[in-house]
């Protein structure tokens, strides 16, 4: 029943042997050990699982692992590089846009992704995108305001 | 050194690079060679007998180690899960506690009671498996709703609880007794006018977003249990394991809650699925784990609210506030969690006198079985119900009276000069300034500008309104002898040990726990503050009954008042050895020794030794008074406070409803709040932010929902709307400051305000902006459907 997926995390090629019901965040947190992506929900709501394939943020509960095949994955665990972290965490942390610590992986990888696509989100395009990634701490004030910050950061650093 | 990072500093938390970087280490991310997991089979029926389990089909299942009843529970003398709280009803008879067994024996009592366990090498086999298991369920009459079990006839859910009554109480504190009742009724009588509302405060999910876990660890060569458990207070689950239920001896067990996803009194209790697992440990010799899923959290965890409220207020011919009346009926579920008759009891009735001087307050409360999911507490617990109850009564005085509702407000305040003030509720406030933070949330609010907003909200099609509420609440618990006497089962003090190492950096071991309130950078301020000690030399320790002495934990805002109290406590013991230290070191008395910044000084002289070298010497104690000190430095406190604290805010809030959808739109919400002394602002402004947004998912979005019967309709993210982004506006949130005497950082709590105060302001402003067609009462949640069904009946009806 198993069969084996190959394909490249965190920038670095590997593989593993999945059966054809295990879901992508299954195998990341349980052969892997990166349990950074959690699963908070059991419908595709809460987002804290989100990780990017191909460079775009997929939930991960919603995902076969055999899906992954030949593709690119990236977790939080990879977002930092050199130690040094990436604008939005450093954003989430300075504007202390994260409490518990349980949606804040899925909430940065969804963040990154809408700021790859739009550099410069308004305060309503934030909080239209990040409606699928759930926080009960915050109320979400911290988190806009670090998404929107980590977006002048990023450009900072482009230019 | 300590400047940058002590008291009063907005310091970005040191707990954030684990979680931003994925490291973070939850329950579920913890797994144990050999380890085994859970699946637990739970009742379909909101009410029946169990007449037998058959588990021969499920054991035949792959990976299948055992199936575990609770026949097999009672048989090993695993106990009930225990009550914490006794509630006495007004007739002295104690509150009906039927035997709520981990794993149902004989009957269920709501959708999703645990009934047996699957133990399986796989997560998914142990799934499977419990399919399998054949319970032979004899379906019985049930009923959801409170008022509805009360009615004659009704299903009877307990034996115990004749008219599913578990305790008919009423609230008589000292200052009141006995004549509560009879000075009441006599204001009502001689009132000018009155006001009369029915309520109903809707029931929640609490919903922290990870899902609750434990894993059970005995080890059968020593005798050791090792759970690690998802928990706002392992030391109390410790005490409750071992006392209570499995009857272990609390030097063989260690509870650790580590990284833990969000609280929210949903992770205080000892829960059926939690002593499962480590009862299944010790009985099968392996390490067991269960997580559960969302679905699981919404049938298991404790809910929240539920009452039914008639709440009348009496006003003389001056608008002055003469008399309160409150009837609540307060559904617990088909069996009492472990504060839950505490909650709608002695948690609520307290706080009924608000912000103002009422003189005389009458409340009733029926606690009521049904076949639905304990409730508990929940962010606020009892607070918020007692506010919404009030600043509802009070804005529809202000109505009837065509009175501004910030002017009735003013007029019946509890002015600053009469602090401590004994409410006629039993409660001694510390402090306030109510009209300071009704100024403040006015000007945030640009409260004299409201018409010209309203006007260009009608120029867009849209009815605005505007709501207010002004809450006290009641932190810090507890002074232990006024708890034992309402009935707690527990100390509510809280510990902490400062330990100095020998190069004068600190580890703080606090009974606190934090679960995403950031006490490893306040508490770590705290320690910079007093001992001048730089701020990353500071580590803070929580969540682990095997390094930390003793602790009662988090919940009820108390972490900062008792547990902030008793780390400064345990500081004022290490800078009082040191300084004798010092003394020897600088050959000077212990009393001409000051300490600060991190130095003892000869006073008025420039010798001094720092903290640092002190320190040291106690540990490397060649010049030291050995005849007078013991080496080493390392003070532990127990803090019991004198009083609760008693946080107090103005909220406003505008709404903007559309009169075709019913759709209300937040345009604006202020908070203005006093929680005395502050330790981190940023933090702060942090705990009111998710508190608000909580707060405004009760009065907008939230509704757990049963059938009559007692099914759960909204069992999963897709049937209940939490708050997301796109539901919540920014906030505007500020503070003002009225340190609280009774303990020494003069710090009040902040972690419930914002749930406790926004439901009343939300419904206040909707109803505001109602008002012109005539709605004049809605209850929560005011999604679309009930504004609109709102505004169709008054426009039938009128």
């Amino acid at each position: 029943m198993d069969a084996k997926v190959s394909f490249t995390l965190n920038g670095r090629s590997v593989d593993a042997e999945a059966t054809g019901a295990t879901l992508l965040v299954d195998l990341l947190r349980n052969h892997f050990g990166l349990t950074g992506a959690h699963v908070g929900c059991d419908t595709s709501q809460c987002g804290a699982c989100v990780v990017h394939v191909d460079g775009v943020s997929v939930k991960s509960c919603t995902m076969l692992a055999a899906q992954a095949e030949g593709r690119t994955v990236e977790t939080i665990e990879g977002l930092a590089s050199n130690g040094e972290l990436h604008p939005v965490q450093q954003a989430f942390h300075e504007h202390h846009a994260l409490q518990c610590g349980f949606c804040t992986p899925g909430m940065i990888m969804s963040a990154l992704d809408l700021l790859r696509r739009n550099p410069r989100p308004s305060e309503v395009e934030v909080r239209d995108w990040l409606e699928g990634n759930m926080c009960r701490c915050t109320g979400y004030h911290n988190i806009v305001k670090a998404v929107r910050a980590a977006a002048v950061a990023m450009d900072e650093e482009a230019s | 050194m300590s400047g940058e990072m002590g008291i009063g500093v907005s310091a970005p938390r040191t707990e954030d690079r684990r979680f931003i970087t994925g490291r973070g280490r939850y329950v579920d991310d913890i797994n144990l060679r050999s380890q085994q997991y859970a699946w637990f089979v739970r009742s379909p029926h909101p009410h029946a007998e169990v007449r037998g389990v058959d588990a021969a089909d499920a054991l035949k299942m792959p990976g299948v180690t055992a199936v575990l009843t609770g026949a097999d529970m009672q048989a090993d003398g695993v106990g009930p899960l225990p009550v914490a709280w006794g509630i006495t009803s007004r007739d002295g008879s104690p509150a009906h506690e039927p035997e709520f067994p981990g794993l149902a024996t004989d009957r269920v009592r709501y959708v999703g009671n645990p009934v047996a366990v699957v133990v399986a090498e796989s997560r998914s086999q142990a799934r499977d498996a419990a399919e399998m298991v054949n319970v032979d369920y004899g379906e019985l009459e049930s009923v959801a709703s409170a008022t509805a079990a009360l009615e004659e006839g009704a299903p009877q859910i307990h034996e115990g609880a004749p008219g599913n009554l578990c305790f008919d109480w009423e609230w008589l504190p000292a200052a009141m007794a006995p004549d509560a009742r009879a000075n009441t009724d006599k204001a009502f009588k001689e009132a000018a006018h009155v006001v009369s509302l029915e309520l109903v405060n809707n029931r929640l999910v609490p919903n922290a977003m990870e899902p609750r876990a434990s894993l059970a660890d005995f080890n059968t060569a020593t005798g050791q249990l090792t759970l690690y458990t998802t928990s706002q207070n392992p030391h109390v689950n410790r005490l409750l394991l071992c006392t209570a239920t499995l009857k272990m001896p609390e030097h063989k067990v260690r509870v650790v809650a580590p990284d833990v996803g969000g609280g929210f009194g949903s992770k205080i209790y000892h829960y059926a699925e939690e002593l499962t697992v480590c009862w299944a440990s010790r009985r099968l010799g392996v390490p067991v784990k269960w997580t559960a899923e969302r679905s699981e959290s919404f049938l298991g965890d404790a809910q929240a609210r539920d009452h039914v409220t008639r709440v009348e207020l009496a006003l003389d011919a001056e608008a002055r506030f003469t008399g309160l009346r409150v009837d609540t009926v307060a559904n617990l579920g088909g069996w009492l969690s472990a504060f839950g008759p505490a909650i709608p009891t002695v948690f609520y009735a307290p706080l009924l006198a608000g912000v103002y001087r009422t003189p005389n307050i009458y409340v009733t409360v029926k606690g009521v079985f049904t076949n639905t999911t304990p409730t508990d507490a929940y962010r606020g617990a009892g607070r918020p119900e007692a506010c919404y109850a009030v600043e509802r009564a009070v804005d529809e005085a202000a109505v009837q009276l065509n009175m501004d509702p910030a002017e009735l407000r003013r007029l019946n305040f509890i002015q600053p000069d009469e602090f401590p003030y004994q409410s006629p509720v039993g409660q001694l406030y510390d402090s306030g300034d109510f009209e300071g933070c009704l100024d403040l949330a006015r000007k945030l609010n640009a409260y004299d500008e409201f018409s010209e907003r309203r006007r260009q909200s009608e120029v867009r099609g849209k009815l605005r309104g505007r709501g207010m509420c002004f809450y006290i609440e009641a932190c810090g618990a507890a002074p232990s002898q006024a708890a034992g006497q309402l009935g707690a089962r527990a100390g509510l003090y809280e510990v902490a040990t400062v330990r100095v190492h020998p190069t004068g950096s600190v580890q703080v071991l606090t009974g606190s726990h934090s679960h995403g309130q950031g006490h490893e950078t306040t508490f770590a301020q705290i320690v910079a503050e007093r001992l001048g000690i730089d701020f990353g030399n500071v580590e803070v320790v929580h969540g682990d009954t095997g390094e930390i002495p003793f602790g009662m934990g988090t919940f009820g805002s108390r972490s900062l008042a008792v547990g902030g109290t008793a780390l400064y406590k345990a500081i004022d013991k290490v800078e009082e050895k040191g300084r004798k230290i010092a003394a020897h070191l600088l050959e000077a008395e212990a009393d001409d020794i000051e300490f600060t910044e991190g130095e003892y000084r000869v006073a008025g002289t420039d010798r001094a030794v720092s903290f640092g070298d002190v320190a040291l010497a106690a540990y490397v104690p060649h010049n030291y008074p050995l005849q007078e000190l013991e080496p080493g430095l390392e003070e532990t406190a127990f803090f019991d406070p004198e009083n609760f604290t008693f946080p107090s805010g103005c909220y406003i809030c505008e709404v903007e409803v559309d009169r075709q959808t019913g759709q209300v739109d937040l345009r604006d919400f202020v908070a203005a709040d006093d929680f005395g002394n502050i330790i981190n602002p940023m933090v702060v402004e942090g705990q009111v932010h998710g508190g608000l947004a909580q707060g405004i998912g009760q009065a907008l979005l939230e509704h757990c929902l049963y059938t009559p019967e007692g099914q759960l309709l909204s069992g999963s993210y897709m049937d209940y709307c939490m708050p997301r982004a796109d539901d919540l506006p920014n906030f505007v949130v500020a503070t003002r400051c009225t340190p609280t005497p009774f303990n020494p950082l003069g710090v009040k709590g902040c972690g419930e305000a914002g749930a406790i105060g926004a439901p009343p302001a939300v419904i206040n402003a909707v109803l505001d902006a109602l008002r012109p067609l005539g709605v004049r009462q809605i209850d929560m949640p005011a999604t679309p459907q009930a504004v609109w069904q709102a505004i169709e009946a008054a426009r039938s009806g009128g």
